[in-house]
């Protein structure tokens, strides 16, 4: 199971992306644990500028906009 | 160039709706017709343009190339990149924090986004079409004076004191690292973009924008439209037109509880000045509607104590009046 964490401060577009995972990972079967960061000092600590950002697994693998599903799928299979 | 918007609007309102241009319902119509096909015309085709060219620029470019600098100079810089660094305004406490933690000053942060709101390619685009370069130009120098004289302000009174304790305990590690060494998390050599990547991302960029900014258009342009047709000619000029003293800071309180983005904001400079409002209220009125707002300072408590944000709330308000009095003196010699 996969931990991952979508930071923003809550603005539309952080809540897109986190629907917007839930909904891939539903759709390949994968479990997943999807959590809103939204502490400006943890958003900070992992050294992100541009919201919303996605953390898998205590990696930044994207941000400054929403991911596009085919992104999010290569994500969920490695 | 611009004239098949007035022939648009010509047919569409006289011809197609069969108003009379005499009626206020017709000039106002008109006038919201017109305005409203030019801007979306060309935001269309300049947030493009302008997309292509800075596809490369990112506020983490922005933040590795300020770290260090020399603070003379990094006010200006700050300021500059504020102008010209799309970002949205969400992601205002994560550059706040991001540009702290790799030491730079606070007023530099600072002279950067409050820049950002003010000044914008939407802005600058519709000031051109609207109200001619020289105002335009104008409005770009004085944006970018508040931002750096708030930025040094901000440093001459130490106000990283008053950051919340994690942000300042950032900022004197990000200083530490910055004598030792360059920044630590470089985001890595430039990297080449080609023609393709550069349109994906002036596409997304186009419609992202466009998407956000549509509806103020209207807004704005409608609210213009009543001005222009509603308002009795003459009736601004006659009760506000001398730029009487108290209607500039008036003008600014006004714009505090109002919250709009400069693209909705223009149009409205526009109707107000054409029908007479002296242009040092009007842009003490304009630039505290954009810049001054309850939502974005509310966001900024979670990285600054309450002492800090009343004495920048304070700034800003002090700024937009001096700059509405300034250029409601100056008006005859511009």
């Amino acid at each position: 199971m996969k931990t991952i964490k979508v930071l923003g401060s809550g603005c539309s577009k952080c809540i897109k992306t986190a629907e917007i995972i839930t909904k891939v990972a539903a759709e390949v079967g994968a479990e997943v644990d999807v959590i809103k960061e939204t502490d400006p000092e943890a958003i900070m600590n992992y050294g992100v500028m541009s919201t919303p950002a996605v953390v898998i697994d205590e990696q930044v693998v994207h941000s400054g906009s929403i991911p596009s599903q085919d992104a999010i799928r290569g994500w969920l299979k490695s | 160039m611009f004239e098949i918007f007035t022939r648009l609007a010509d047919w569409l309102v006289y011809q197609l709706m069969g108003l009379s241009a005499d009626t206020k319902l017709g000039d106002a119509l008109h006038f919201f017709v017109e305005d409203v096909s030019k801007i979306y015309v060309l935001l269309v085709v300049m947030i493009y343009v302008i997309a292509l060219a800075r596809a490369s620029l990112n506020v983490e470019r922005v933040r590795d190339f300020l770290a260090g600098r020399n603070r003379g100079f990094g006010y200006l810089l700050g300021s500059g990149f504020g102008a010209i660094t799309p970002f949205c305004s969400c992601s205002s406490i994560p550059v706040f924090l991001g540009f702290t933690s790799a030491g730079i000053p606070v007023g530099i942060t600072m002279a950067f986004l409050l820049t950002s709101p003010l000044i914008n390619e939407v802005a600058v685009l519709l000031l051109m079409s609207l109200l001619g370069w020289k105002f335009t130009l104008l409005y770009v120098v004085v944006g970018m004076g508040v931002g750096i004289l708030g930025g040094v302000f901000l440093d001459q009174i130490r106000a990283e004191r008053w950051l919340q304790s994690f942000a300042r305990k950032a900022l004197e590690r990000g200083k530490q690292q910055g004598k030792q060494q360059q920044p630590a998390q470089s985001s890595g050599p430039a990297e080449k973009l080609s023609f393709a990547e550069r349109h994906q991302f002036a596409k997304g960029e186009t419609g992202e924008i466009f998407g956000r900014v549509w509806k103020w258009v209207i807004i704005g342009v409608g609210l213009g439209a009543a001005l222009h047709g509603f308002v009795p000619d003459g009736w601004i000029e006659s009760h506000l037109g001398d730029g009487q003293w108290w209607s500039v800071p008036a003008a600014v309180l006004l714009g505090i509880p109002l919250y709009s983005n400069a693209t909705g904001v223009i149009p409205v400079m526009e109707s107000l000045i054409v029908n007479g409002l002296p242009i040092g209220t009007t842009l003490a009125f304009c630039m505290s509607t954009v810049a001054a707002s309850f939502p974005e300072f509310i966001l900024l408590k979670q990285v600054m104590q309450w002492r800090l944000l009343a004495i920048l709330f304070a700034v800003l308000l002090a700024a937009f009046t001096l700059v509405g009095w300034i250029f409601n003196l100056l008006t005859p010699f511009i």
